[in-house]
């Protein structure tokens, strides 16, 4: 029996299908076809045996790490004080006072990198001290990206919890250890999330403010595009992985998150 | 005074609470004895929480005292006194399982331990409780609400009712002198809050300790508390036993609010006489002749009779049953009067009914009329109460007319400009109407109170901006939070001038 | 008091720092000289520069069609897709939903790495076509988690409703649906525009060789520095500071009608 051609509701989804097999899902499949093949492109595991023996490549990515860890912290500790002052803050514009820093955001990012640069180069320290340059670029383009997510938790927390805990004793410091801090966590760790992987990965900031002698695990991926697509395919999938592995730690990625979101 | 003191564990003094400039408390003065159960009974916004907050010390009093045990303790944060709250919505910590929400305050907690050294010397210690010491109490507090056994428990996993429970272990284990309930049973099924309500009762007599409890709920207030203290509008507006607030209402307010009543209009006729529903009744208070007073019966005290025998006569126009009685209204003449009863009656029949002497309630009327500030502007109508009324401004001298300059001439043929004339303006009750279409009258406000008074409503209201009232008396029936302008006829308008010695002068 | 005072000098602060980049090129834009520190006197000369040089103005137009484009294309495809996995069985939801998530946790140099990648194998020489597939691969699943929360919010009855009343399928999809999940697809195109006029990354690994935005030319400009950069970097100063203007207006007009709207709610 051939049924008629009928257009129904689930048909609509066809075409992204569709866009999603030959653009999102086939590239993956072919990362990990070169990164699991050699030169001859026989089936092999010479890249990832590569990968963890070759101590200089280790110690980019551990210093990749670094940095993405320090910017990590130094984000956390400027963003949580702005997050929770506003949050709490019963002023009726602090919704203004957010949007102010979200707006640089929508900035272009390269042009927002030049504009550090050019503080950066009037102060003196371009170019004399890359790895510090970048992480100071880094917080200065991700912090929105820890703001966002702290605000949106902390503002969710009763206040009537804040209440309970100095009801039953506690004072402003164990309140804050006791109640603030577990509370907030599900925004602290998107948070870290998500200023923890652009940290690795986007190698636009740590190239023009690190006058291209940091190299982040994005740029290393980078600069096996040109000569070796199979090493760079297995840099990709192991990033990749680890990617995915921490956002699934972390919560899954929320789109009211997202610093960008029109939705704000 | 001292013997007052001592029995007395926490005093309000003309305390006063207002946030941005809107008052909230009104010079609130409140004593609670040691061991009281005392219920904060009023409709919302009517600042009991507020109240309940300042003795918790989440919110700190505008002005005024808060004493605990006669120390003054307004100023105190709220982890540094010895009173523990029942939350309105529980605030239970979610990321704590039952034990630790329990436990919290008692890992806060410092206590104060004698101990011998070897020579004999005695020396004093400020240390954290043992774990096993807060085990012990946590599981001792968890029996007292029967939850034994849900130490594990995740906070998402339970019921409204055993969250409400938790809630009220995670106070009492503190042990602390008041407790504080913040309308908790609010939230629960009418069951399951009539249950909780004999356990609350139960274990306020167990613990021994003060309890406050704020709730809406009038019944629930006569039913466990030792002291009801009515309020509304930030005011107290009595105090008294749950058998006092029902029998001897201070005032409309307290006797609309609380059970059902009949309120009509009256007037004092004589000694214990009070005339209303178009006859003239005995009664048990003594007011000054030609007072005009409020009367309050309860439904369940008029007794109905035949028609010929009674003192009042009417036309049964609606009958309901409500499981226990009966509830019969009644049209006398242009009144209606509410009856309960256990009898049953038939629609369209004609009763008669008495009212017993001691059942008849008589209190002062508060509103008689209103009375505002005004000031004449220059168009000769009068500004008062955030609005504008079209007046006759020669009444503020007598025989004197306007000219065709609309300035004012008296008698003597002088002529006055009154812009800015300061005037003592007098509407009365009967004299106001409202509309719903915000153009329409002179000032818009939103109404705040309705009572039925058996043949009109008596309504309230009130403006936004400077909060000024009008009373009065509309036989339509409006909706509270309407918000609807005020219209005064223009001869209905009483002006006075404030200073005749100076304009004399 | 004291309390309140520092916390507001925090917030301010951290604005500062937040601001100072830009301001400090809104300052010197205006400036006559092409350093940053020495000022000459007051000019226009920066903003004559980028209005002038030919190259500058083509990246602009580019970056500009590209975004458009893209985010009109991410849309549709995006809006169609959102309701179609709406609509489907679950397996096929859970599926698409993966799918749509992996470009959004994907780190871009991978997305970007794979995509050129697979376009040489496959023999796609780079072009406007491939970098426009490369931003909506980006863009889409944005378009896709703006849409689904209206889809979700929406009465599903009220579909039910216009077929009981004798719409068919397609009809009761663009005459009730549609309109109920619009803000989401605005949300959606905003972000999608966003998006694109922001990347770097993806645009350098799809884009043919001769085609500039504004990201690709001045990251080129300034990382690998050239005879013509002294001049095009201060046109950049410029360029910033009308770029925040726009934003800044762009973000002052949401608010204030955002504001309005409320209170006219309220008032309701």
């Amino acid at each position: 029996m051939i049924k008629p051609l009928r257009f129904t509701r689930k048909s609509l989804g066809i075409p992204y299908a569709v866009f999603l097999v030959f653009f999102v899902i086939i590239p993956m499949l072919v990362i990990v076809f070169y990164a699991f093949t050699d030169k001859n492109n026989h089936i092999s595991f010479v890249n990832f045996i590569n990968f963890f023996s070759d101590p200089t490549k280790l110690s980019t990515i551990v210093y990749s790490l670094v940095i993405a860890l320090i910017t990590t912290a130094v984000c956390l500790v400027i963003a949580y004080p702005v997050a929770y002052i506003l949050a709490r803050s019963k002023m009726k514009q602090k919704y203004v006072i957010l949007m102010l820093f979200i707006t640089p955001m929508w900035i272009n990012f390269v042009l927002r990198v030049n504009a550090i640069r050019e503080l950066l180069n009037w102060i003196g320290l371009l170019g004399e001290a890359n790895y510090l340059n970048t992480i100071i670029g880094m917080v200065y383009d991700f912090l929105p990206f820890m703001i966002l997510p702290l605000y949106t938790t902390l503002l969710k927390i009763d206040e009537s919890l804040y209440e309970a805990s100095a009801d039953l004793g506690g004072n402003s410091f164990t309140t804050f250890t006791r109640v603030t801090i577990p509370l907030s966590m599900p925004g602290i760790m998107s948070g870290i999330t998500m200023v923890f992987l652009p940290s690795m990965t986007n190698y636009v900031v740590s190239d023009m403010l690190g006058n291209s002698k940091v190299t982040i695990i994005g740029k290393f991926i980078e600069t096996y595009f040109g000569s070796d697509w199979h090493m760079g395919s297995m840099i990709a999938l192991i990033l990749l992985i680890v990617v995915f592995v921490s956002t699934l730690l972390s919560g899954g990625f929320k789109s009211e998150d997202n610093v960008r979101g029109t939705n704000l | 005074m001292s013997e007052n003191a001592s029995n007395c564990i926490i005093e309000l003094k003309d305390v006063v609470k207002s946030f941005d400039d809107t008052l909230v408390i009104d010079h609130v003065s409140l004593s609670v004895r040691k061991g009281e159960f005392v219920t904060l009974l009023g409709p919302s916004g009517c600042g009991k929480t507020t109240t309940l907050r300042m003795i918790a010390g989440f919110d700190l009093p505008t002005s005024g005292q808060i004493l605990l045990n006669g120390k003054d303790i307004s100023l105190l944060p709220p982890n540094k006194r010895p009173v523990n709250t029942v939350f309105q919505r529980y605030a239970l910590f979610p990321h704590l399982n039952v034990f630790d929400n329990i436990a919290f305050g008692l890992r806060m907690k410092r206590v104060v331990n004698t101990y011998r050294n070897p020579k004999g010397e005695e020396y004093t210690r400020t240390e954290k409780l043992t774990k096993a010491e807060i085990a012990a109490k946590v599981k001792k507090a968890l029996e007292m609400v029967d939850l034994e056994g849900f130490e594990k428990r995740e906070i998402s996993t339970l019921s409204g009712g055993q969250q409400q429970r938790v809630a009220i272990a995670r106070a009492i284990v503190n042990e602390p002198e008041i407790l504080l309930l913040d309308e908790p049973l609010g939230a629960l099924d009418l069951k399951m809050r009539k249950e909780m309500q004999i356990e609350l009762k139960a274990m306020h007599r167990r613990l021994g300790i003060t309890f406050i409890y704020v709730t809406h709920d009038q019944e629930e207030a006569l039913t466990m508390s030792d002291t009801v203290v009515v309020m509304a509008d930030g005011v107290v507006q009595q105090i008294g036993t749950p058998t006092d607030v029902y029998n001897e209402p201070a005032n409309t307010f307290v006797a609309d609010f609380i059970g059902e009543s009949n309120i009509f209009s009256g007037t004092v006729t004589g000694k214990r006489k009070v005339r209303f529903c178009g006859k003239t009744f005995d009664c048990v208070d003594d007011f000054e002749k030609n007072e005009m007073v409020d009367v309050v019966v309860r439904p369940e005290d008029i007794v109905m009779c035949e028609p010929e025998l009674g003192m009042l006569k009417g036309k049964v126009i609606s009958v309901v049953f409500k499981g226990i009685h009966y509830e019969i209204t009644v049209q006398v003449g242009r009144y209606e009067v509410v009856i309960q009863s256990t009898e049953r009656r038939e629609v369209g029949e004609t009763i008669g009914m008495n009212i017993p002497a001691q059942e008849i309630h008589i209190m002062k009327r508060k509103y008689t009329s209103n009375i505002y500030d005004g000031v004449i502007t220059k168009r000769n109508t009068v500004e008062f109460a955030d609005g504008e009324f079209e007046c006759d401004v020669t009444q503020l001298y007598p025989g004197s007319h306007l000219d065709e300059e609309e300035y004012l001439v008296t008698a003597q043929g002088e002529k006055i400009d009154l812009t800015g004339t300061e005037v003592t303006v007098e509407v009365g009750l009967e004299d106001i109407s409202i509309s719903d279409d915000a153009e329409a009258g002179g000032a818009q406000g939103h109404i705040i109170s309705i009572i039925y008074k058996g043949d009109h409503y008596r309504v309230i209201v009130r403006t936004d901006e400077s909060e000024e009232d009008f009373v009065f008396a509309t036989d339509d029936l409006w909706n509270e939070n309407d918000y609807v302008s005020v219209i005064i006829p223009k001869d209905k308008i009483k002006l006075t001038l404030k200073h005749t010695e100076e304009k004399a002068a | 008091m004291i309390k309140k005072c520092l916390k507001a000098f925090y917030i301010g602060l951290i604005l500062l720092l937040l601001y100072a980049p830009i301001l400090l090129l809104a300052v010197y834009s205006f400036n006559s000289v092409n350093t940053i520190g020495t000022w000459g006197s007051f000019s226009f000369t920066h903003y004559i520069k980028l209005f002038t040089d030919e190259a500058i103005l083509e990246m602009i137009g580019n970056t500009v069609v590209l975004a458009v484009s893209a985010a009109i294309l991410s849309t549709i495809l995006g809006t169609a897709g959102a309701m179609g996995i709406y609509y489907s069985r679950k397996k096929a939801k859970t599926l698409m939903n993966g799918a749509n998530q992996i470009p959004i946790i994907n780190a871009e140099i991978v997305t970007a790495l794979a995509l050129a990648i697979t376009f040489v194998a496959v023999g796609l020489e780079k072009s406007f076509f491939t970098l426009l597939m490369g931003h909506m691969v980006i863009c889409t699943p944005f378009v896709v988690l703006s849409v689904m929360p209206k889809l979700k919010q929406m009465d599903n009855s009220l579909y039910e409703a216009a077929l009981d009343l004798g719409a068919s399928p397609a009809k009761a999809l663009f005459k009730v649906v549609l309109p109920q999940i619009v803000p989401g697809i605005v949300s959606g195109f905003m972000l999608a525009i966003t998006l694109s006029l922001d990347d770097y990354i993806i645009t350098s690994y799809t884009k043919p060789s001769t085609f500039n935005t504004i990201s690709t030319y001045v990251y080129n400009a300034t990382t690998k520095g050239n005879a013509h950069t002294a001049v095009t970097l201060s046109s950049f100063w410029a360029l910033t500071t009308i770029i925040f203007v726009i934003i800044l207006a762009v973000v002052l007009f949401a608010n204030i009608t955002g504001l309005k709207n409320k209170k006219k709610e309220a008032h309701e």
